[in-house]
């Protein structure tokens, strides 16, 4: 039996960009993200462990350009999925459903995580700019 | 009389494959992932440009040791969890699927017992 050419339903392309949608594509956006971040964060351990060479050689490499906006994208990914992730859980809780309480939760989980990140590699900065 | 075929019958199985122990399993490391996660961003910003002895000298405090171990086991069962949600929903091929989730399991097991060992090795190694 042939199932491949099967009719699918409307994909996202006829859908109109409206917050819930959005919020919830970034939601795995940032959760596939995040998985790709574990994998550094298990090299980064991993290198630890190794020793003090390869751990040095790990922290250059985090610490280059490249990887400062990597993890700064990783930051604003955790907070996002950590804080729209509470979002969910209240929703499993029953709350919150209502469509003006859905808009505003989704605007304070993306300003929340945008704040939050900046606050995060402020202080990132400021430490390097003391020690340095 | 059903409409399922022999197979499916045998199998017990409907589209969902399960019941609510992927969804809870996915909740109950979120929720555990709250805290830990909150943890570990203050734990990295101490860290930046740390060598092995700053960070050898902070694992040796027995709660980042403990935290950092708890953070790897239920951050890598989360990955998988969600990682598998994804595979299911946009690979179609039985086969390859099947592959794919087996692989999805056996690299967050890996990463996971990887990152717990070089944890100890870093806190008790000489």
């Amino acid at each position: 039996m042939a199932t491949d050419n099967r009719p699918l339903s409307p994909h996202l392309q006829v859908y109109r960009w409206q917050i819930t949608s959005v919020l919830s594509i970034l939601h795995r956006i940032t959760g596939v993200g995040l998985a790709v971040g574990a994998i550094v964060f298990a090299y980064w351990l991993n290198a630890a462990g190794y020793g003090a060479d390869a751990f040095a050689r790990a922290q250059a490499v985090l610490g280059t350009w490249v990887g400062v906006v990597l993890l700064a994208g990783w930051t604003f990914a955790l907070f996002y999925h950590l804080l729209n992730g509470i979002r969910h859980l209240f929703w499993d809780a029953g709350m919150g459903f209502e469509l003006s309480q859905v808009r505003a939760s989704g605007w304070t989980v993306v300003v929340g995580a945008a704040v939050l990140t900046a606050i995060t590699w402020a202080v990132v900065w400021n430490a390097a700019g003391g020690a340095g | 009389m059903s409409l399922q075929t022999d197979l499916a019958r045998v199998r017990g199985l409907g589209s969902a494959k399960e019941g609510t122990g992927h969804w809870w399993a996915q909740r109950l490391t979120a929720v555990a992932l709250v805290p830990l996660g909150i943890w570990f961003v203050f734990a990295a910003v101490s860290l930046a440009g740390a060598d092995l002895g700053e960070f050898r000298a902070w694992l040796t405090v027995p709660y980042n040791l403990i935290l950092m171990v708890l953070l790897v086991g239920v951050l890598f069962h989360h990955m998988q969890l969600g990682m598998q949600v994804v595979f299911e929903d946009y690979i179609h091929n039985e086969r390859s699927k099947t592959v794919v989730l087996v692989l999805n399991k056996f690299i967050a097991v890996i990463l996971g017992v990887s990152c717990i060992i070089a944890l100890l090795r870093v806190a008790f190694g000489g």
